[in-house]
């Protein structure tokens, strides 16, 4: 049970041991689990930044949909008040060429009443002379008769 | 070894496992160490195969290393450096690299050595017995005080030098003259900090091997029951004290797995605190 040189043996091995401890399995451990707790805390950050940035984005989404929406209704009301001004216009318009249609028709009509008229007159007359000159038996001179057919056509 | 736990034996059988494998300045009788010049080629061997295997493992475990999908075992060994990372950091004032590797090495060493007693007591030197012809075995290092105040004084060797790197010689000169009493004091401060320095090596060595012993000691005697009332009691009887020294032994075994844990733990933490005292610039 004394102290013998075993303890020299022993001391060299620890001190052995203590050495090749540190060299090979203290330091890479603790290297790779500081690294880790550095990844861990740089992901962690990493999340924190992302998720404050979807916020952000969301946000500027959301703003950026609200002035969308603003603008679309906008345009729309605009578009709205442009259209009610052109269907008011060309109201106006067919309107204005309805009745310039109209009044070109009538005054086309009323040309066409008269021009019929002339001419029922002259054919009138014209079978009048020949229906007279057929009751008297002889030819009435246009020329000496004109007064008279002048009169007769007016009165038709 | 159940012929040589027969009657008067068990004294002999005792005796037997608690001699260390002796070479060089050894009793031819009674196999003891007689003087410095032996060796105990058991401990050698057994705690240099711990040794090795620590070695071995940490290398080929430091070699591959993964930082993100750690493995089983990966785990378990980060489970233990972050432990004995925590005790240092808890009890450690400032900072020292060595001090994290030297309470890891003697964590895992201790505790190897101290494991060696879970494996039963008898198995070892029977094999080397049987096998290599080697009569005496002790196949626990640290039930020998060489062993166990190696240790004990690499750590004392470690404490007076960072006393005299952190102090400087004059300031280690003068803890042993103005403390604890102050100045007025100084035959007695000199020898209490000589007995207080003294009985740090000491109580760490002794109480290892103290421990360890008295578990070994332990495991013999509950081995002896099953062997001894075998041969006084008959088949009946010895089935039942056989059966005894089962249960006797399973429950030794489960108790001293905590008190191996707790001696290599106390061993680790007292080495930090002494050596976080040689850190301490004044008491």
């Amino acid at each position: 049970m004394n102290i013998t040189v075993t303890l020299i043996f022993q001391m060299i091995a620890f001190i052995l041991l203590i050495w090749f401890v540190n060299k090979y399995l203290w330091t890479p451990v603790n290297a790779m689990l500081e690294d880790r707790q550095k990844r861990i805390a740089d992901g962690l950050a990493a999340a924190e930044k992302g998720k404050h940035e979807q916020e952000l984005a969301e946000k500027h989404a959301k703003e950026t949909l609200k002035e969308a929406k603003t603008q679309a209704a906008e345009v729309l009301a605009q578009a709205e008040k442009r259209a009610s001004i052109v269907v008011e216009e060309s109201k106006e318009k067919a309107q204005v060429e309805g009745d310039r249609i109209k009044a070109s028709a009538q005054s086309e009509i009323d040309q066409e009443v008269s021009r019929a008229r002339e001419q029922l007159r002259g054919q009138v007359a014209e079978i009048a002379v020949a229906g007279a000159s057929k009751v008297l038996g002889r030819e009435i001179d246009n020329k000496s008769h004109d007064k008279l057919m002048k009169d007769l056509i007016k009165q038709i | 070894m159940a012929e040589a736990a027969s009657g008067g034996g068990t004294v002999q059988y005792i005796q037997h496992h608690l001699t260390n494998l002796c070479a060089g300045q050894c009793d031819p009788i009674t196999h003891k160490a007689t003087g410095f010049w032996a060796l105990h080629l058991d401990t050698i061997f057994f705690s240099y195969a711990l040794a090795a295997l620590i070695m071995v493992v940490s290398w080929r475990l430091g070699r591959s290393l993964v930082s993100d999908t750690p493995s089983g075992f990966q785990n378990f060994v980060e489970t233990i450096v972050d432990f004995v990372a925590q005790q240092v950091r808890d009890t450690f004032p400032g900072h020292n690299p060595l001090i994290a590797p030297l309470a890891l090495t003697i964590f895992v060493w201790v505790w190897l050595m101290n494991a060696m007693d879970l494996i039963p007591v008898d198995l070892l030197p029977v094999l080397a017995n049987s096998i290599f012809g080697i009569e005496y075995l002790k196949a626990v290092p640290t039930t020998d005080l060489s062993a166990t105040f190696a240790m004990a004084l690499v750590v004392f060797a470690l404490i007076v030098y960072y006393n005299i790197k952190i102090k400087g010689p004059v300031g280690y000169l003068k803890m042993f003259l103005f403390h604890p009493f102050g100045k007025f004091f100084v035959p007695v401060n000199i020898v209490m900090s000589i007995i207080e320095e003294i009985a740090k090596p000491l109580s760490l060595g002794l109480r290892l091997f103290g421990n360890l012993f008295a578990g070994e000691l332990v495991f013999l005697l509950i081995a002896l029951i099953g062997g001894t009332m075998f041969v006084t009691a008959g088949l009946l009887g010895g089935m039942f004290w056989g059966g005894l020294q089962v249960l006797l032994d399973l429950g030794w075994l489960i108790f001293h797995l905590l008190v191996i844990t707790l001696q290599a733990f106390i061993f680790m933490v007292l080495t930090i605190v002494y050596l976080g005292m040689a850190h301490v610039e004044d008491h």
